[in-house]
């Protein structure tokens, strides 16, 4: 086999393997409305690759957050605790919480997992995540969660949790921080109550 | 060489798809112009006495995107057909004044600029381009030059130039392109639609708002706008205004986009 035959085979491959893998295939089977028509490539706190999409199966809460944040990300992570004590001990087991962080630069494993520490996160249901820039950008404009980052380095932005359900649609929604919202909760209840097909 | 030849052929033939939209992409190539680096103060800027933003250079495309250009992009990815496009990446008047999915008719002319499109979108069709959504910064930066200035903004001229644009009523219909060229060889920023930027949202921001510090006032609030800079270039804040108000699977009548990419 010559060298132009074997570049000409490892190009195929690797063009049908990224055909393969595009998210409009697997997204096919998905309702037009889920956030899961989008996949985009994530790493965790423990530099574990996963994908946005890849929650479907299983209700999910997502929201966005950055590391080096001085005030509304502790609050937002008080916020989501303070919800998820109003739950049984059998529905918190089965709620999975996704944050994806702005900070595309700083952000890496290494700074999640010390957040995730230092906040005692019960990982891995709760995931803490990077994401490409562009993609950060996609994630928070399908949660609908406005953000801008300053000069400072920081990152001026709205509080909120978003609530998907098994198939990535956007059940609920609440932007309010250090209170318990009580319609956000019964939602949860609710989702978590239905069948999945984890159960 | 004849051996070489046969998996080629075949590799072409089983991705042929991709190697015709990249064909199409080259035939059809739109000119990009370079925009060089500088320092620029946004009309966002919050201080009065902000100090200029360094911007890298990068290149803007000339015109914003067609209906031909966004037609052309439709067959070539048939999953942004507006009877195919999930409603999560859009909204129900997404291409609605084409004829047809893949057929422009006389609403739409091919030299007028697409519009009806999503941030999801033009994003897209940008990536379909080897580029990207422009920030709103690199935006203001190009569309700041006059024909023969680099930053027109303090010209009491050039602003009433654009403030008749806006004053026109919409009911005239949309132009095509071709306007005139700006400094850096840009047309159309002013005079024919709003343009999708990459960070749309968000771009109202008062200074104090960092975090929303204060968790009684959690959301973005139109008293920040009052904190912009230069309050007497309307044109812009209009901009800035319409932009901040939309969700990324939002469209209308009057919002098209352009293209940038980095430069080497």
């Amino acid at each position: 086999m010559s060298l132009r035959t074997l570049v000409a085979l490892v190009a195929l491959a690797l063009t049908c393997v990224l055909l393969a893998l595009s998210p409009s295939v697997a997204a096919r089977d998905l309702p037009a409305d889920s956030l899961y028509r989008f996949d985009a490539a994530l790493t965790d706190q423990d530099g574990t690759a996963l994908r946005f999409a890849g929650g479907q199966g299983e209700p999910r809460l997502v929201s966005m957050f950055y590391a080096n944040c001085p005030f509304m990300c502790p609050l937002l992570i008080d916020t989501i605790r303070r919800s998820e004590r109003e739950l049984t001990a059998a529905e918190r087991t089965r709620l999975k919480i996704l944050l994806v962080s702005f900070d595309a630069r700083n952000d890496t494993p290494a700074a999640l997992r010390a957040l995730a520490d230092q906040r005692q996160l019960d990982t891995p249901r709760w995931t803490l995540a990077r994401a490409e820039a562009a993609d950060v950008r996609s994630i928070a404009a399908l949660l609908d969660i406005p953000f801008r980052e300053l000069q400072d380095g920081h990152f001026s932005h709205a509080g909120v949790m978003v609530l998907l359900d098994g198939a990535g649609r956007a059940v609920a929604r609440s932007d309010r921080m250090g209170k318990l919202d009580a319609d956000f909760i019964a939602a949860l209840r609710q989702v978590l109550g239905a069948p999945t097909g984890t159960q | 060489m004849r051996a070489a030849m046969l998996p080629l052929t075949l590799a072409r033939w089983l991705c042929g798809i991709t190697a015709t939209i990249a064909m199409a992409g080259a035939i059809a190539a739109p000119a990009y112009q370079a925009i060089p680096a500088t320092g620029f103060v946004s009309v966002l800027a919050t201080e009065k006495d902000a100090a200029p933003v360094s911007l890298a250079a990068f290149a803007m495309r000339e015109e914003p995107v067609t209906n031909a250009e966004f037609l052309a992009f439709v067959a070539a990815h048939p999953q942004w057909r507006r009877d195919a496009v999930p409603t999560v990446f859009t909204d129900a008047r997404y291409l609605a004044h084409w004829s047809a999915p893949e057929q422009l008719g006389a609403a739409a002319l091919p030299d007028q600029p697409v519009t009806q499109v999503s941030w999801f979108a033009a994003r897209a069709y940008c990536e379909s381009e080897q580029a990207r959504l422009p920030t709103w910064l690199e935006w203001e930066r190009t569309a700041a030059a006059s024909a023969d200035t680099d930053d027109a903004r303090g010209d009491p001229a050039w602003r009433r130039k654009l403030l008749d644009w806006y004053a026109q009523p919409s009911s005239r219909g949309l132009g095509s392109i071709g306007g005139e060229a700006n400094l850096y060889g840009v047309r159309d920023l002013h005079a024919l639609v709003w343009e999708w930027v990459d960070d749309y949202s968000a771009l109202i921001v008062a200074p104090d708002s960092r975090d929303q510090g204060d968790p009684d006032r959690m959301k973005f609030c139109g008293e920040a706008a009052l904190s912009l800079r230069d309050r007497d270039n309307y044109a812009l804040l209009m901009r800035v205004a319409m932009l901040s108000s939309l969700k990324a699977a939002n469209t209308t009548v009057n919002l098209g986009f352009r293209c940038a990419r980095d430069l080497p």
